[in-house]
């Protein structure tokens, strides 16, 4: 009985950010200008959240996000340049990220052979590779990008996808499956020792990791208009590991929250361009010295710990 | 009695170390086995060659399961704990940042029945399969006087508890073979006195076969039928209790040579 509660209050709050936000974008107080921060935080929740499923819960170091993010926004902006429509848009992203999964399944297979530095340099390897075969190929207009990818996404769609991963990724991660990947993260020996197998369970998080952020980039192609290789390189790797690292390994209400502190640090420091990244990196290191396990270490955002939270302030003040 | 397990010759070498030379070791079904051995005889070694942490060089490993015979030599460690062998670690290996009873259920994701799907999507299915592996769990870890701290983390448990979910989690895996490595290592007289009762206790109840390395000999004597003695990767004598008490070879191996000659 617990539980269903639970399991209501969760799709109540989902309802009412979702009512919060379509009254803010109806009455305009959302301008074009925060709207589309709101769409990258969108995004970069969407990437840190399926990264926490590779990084965090399975213990797999990838540092090739980025790549798996570029063949989604490539393959759903070539599908939408030329079927215009919302199902066009819908096909897209599903194409996008079975794309993209199907790329995480080629490279995994044998790159999950490998463990700690030696894969996050095959990952970054493998991200690479796809920058510079999106680089050269015709299709996709080398440097220059494609332009004029046409724009879907509206706030019930960004809302759909965002709500959508965090909600199925969670329920993978509260599964026996998503259970097993946990044990890879904690001891692979042990792990396999009590049959679970290593490579399926690794492969399998790696794929759904990509399907995602596949996702993640159809919603950037579907809203930025362009697309170059360029936007999709190391660095964004590293953005998103920043957001998984900081909101706390292995928890998903962790990602969700440093996306937002970092959307919320980088929109206050505009008006500062000179000193932007300065501030952006001493409060990275500030927090990471005050709190090297992240912001939420591996617990999640929920009641319970609320409650608890609430009981050991009394506790102390007492 | 029926077999269970026959090693035949079994050799691994590291580099220009044997660490195992043509072991052979046979097993049957329900009985109770000891490996002792000074320490670097190759006891663990061998556990490793049998659960497919190494690779064997040369020889045999044979597990029957009824009429059907399984060689376990090249199979991987995953592989070799769904054929029915299940193993503790010398170094507690548990899941430490996981609570206890995931640390058990886990250990039964080889008979999971629901796939992605209902993993996903959290169906009927999966409520279903999820409440009977609560269930399951909470009854092994009765057995070890566990249940109350099923949701306590498992690096937060005193160690002879540790020693005793490692040996919980083993069984959750529904083994027909158990091997057991130092369990009583760092415990107390009679920390040690009630693990032996929880052993014996278990190989009845789960009808099972259990083969154990220990360095505590009192436990060794008191509840193992059959010993295997190991010294510098070979098996220098196999008997009854009584009779390994009173091996010459073995008195060796412990004490060292009688320098009086």
């Amino acid at each position: 009985m617990a539980l269903l509660q639970k399991g209501w209050l969760k799709y109540i709050l989902m309802l009412l950010v979702f009512v919060v936000g379509q009254v803010l974008v109806m009455t305009g107080i959302l301008n074009d200008y925060l709207f589309a921060t709101l769409t990258t935080l969108c995004i970069n929740i969407i990437l840190a959240v399926s990264l926490n499923l590779i990084t965090g819960f399975t213990g797999q170091f990838s540092l090739g996000h980025a790549g798996f993010m570029s063949i989604g926004a490539y393959v759903c902006a070539l599908i939408t340049m030329r079927i215009s429509t919302i199902p066009g848009f819908l096909l897209g992203v599903f194409a996008g990220a079975c794309a993209a999964a199907l790329v995480g399944f080629i490279v995994g297979l044998p790159t999950l052979r490998l463990r700690g530095d030696y894969l996050a340099i095959a990952t970054l390897g493998m991200a690479e590779i796809i920058r510079i075969v999106f680089l050269n190929l015709e299709i996709t207009n080398g440097a220059a990008g494609l332009n004029g990818v046409p724009q879907f996404v509206t706030w019930p769609w960004l809302f759909l996808f965002t709500a959508g991963t965090i909600h199925l990724i969670s329920n993978f991660i509260h599964s026996a499956h998503g259970r097993a990947c946990i044990t890879l993260r904690e001891d692979e020996i042990a792990a396999e020792s009590i049959g679970i197998d290593a490579t399926r369970y690794k492969v399998t998080a790696f794929v759904m990791g990509a399907f995602f952020a596949g996702i993640a980039g159809s919603l950037y192609a579907s809203y930025f208009y362009f697309l170059r290789p360029t936007l999709f390189g190391f660095s964004r790797s590293i953005d998103i590991l920043v957001i998984v690292v900081l909101g706390g390994i292995g928890s998903l209400s962790g990602s969700v929250i440093a996306a937002i502190l970092l959307a919320l640090i980088s929109t206050y420091l505009q008006s500062f361009p000179e000193l932007r990244m300065v501030f952006y990196a001493v409060a990275l290191v500030v927090i990471m010295i005050l709190r090297p396990q992240g912001l939420m270490g591996s617990k999640e955002l929920s009641f319970d710990l609320l409650r608890n939270l609430g009981r050991s302030r009394k506790r102390r003040s007492s | 009695m029926n077999k269970v397990l026959s090693v035949q010759k079994l050799s691994k070498s590291f580099g220009g170390l044997a660490a195992v030379t043509s072991v052979n070791l046979e097993l049957f079904q329900g009985e109770l086995v000891g490996l002792i051995g000074p320490n670097g005889a190759g006891k663990t070694t061998f556990f490793n060659l049998l659960t497919g942490i190494y690779m064997p060089e040369k020889g045999s490993i044979e597990l029957h399961r009824g009429s059907e015979v399984f060689s376990l030599q090249k199979r991987k460690p995953h592989d070799i704990c769904r054929l029915g062998v299940a193993r503790t670690f010398q170094n507690i290996r548990l899941f430490r940042d996981l609570s206890v009873l995931d640390n058990v259920r886990t250990a039964m994701n080889k008979n999971l029945k629901y796939g992605l799907f209902p993993a996903l999507f959290h169906t009927g299915t999966y409520q279903k399969e999820e409440e009977e592996l609560v269930e399951k769990s909470m009854e092994l870890l009765k057995i070890f006087d566990l249940e109350s701290k099923a949701s306590e983390l498992a690096k937060n448990l005193p160690y002879g508890d540790q020693r005793h979910l490692e040996i919980a989690r083993a069984l959750a895996t529904d083994p027909v073979l158990l091997l057991l490595d130092e369990p009583a290592a760092g415990m107390n007289p009679a920390e040690t006195s009630q693990l032996t009762r929880t052993i014996s206790w278990i190989r009845e109840n789960f009808d099972l076969t259990i083969l154990l390395i220990e360095h505590d000999m009192s436990l060794v004597m008191s509840i193992c039928e059959r010993m295997y003695v190991l010294d510098y990767g070979l098996m220098i004598a196999e008997g009854t209790p009584e009779m390994i008490k009173k091996d010459p070879r073995v008195i060796k191996a412990y004490l060292g040579e009688d320098l009086h000659a």
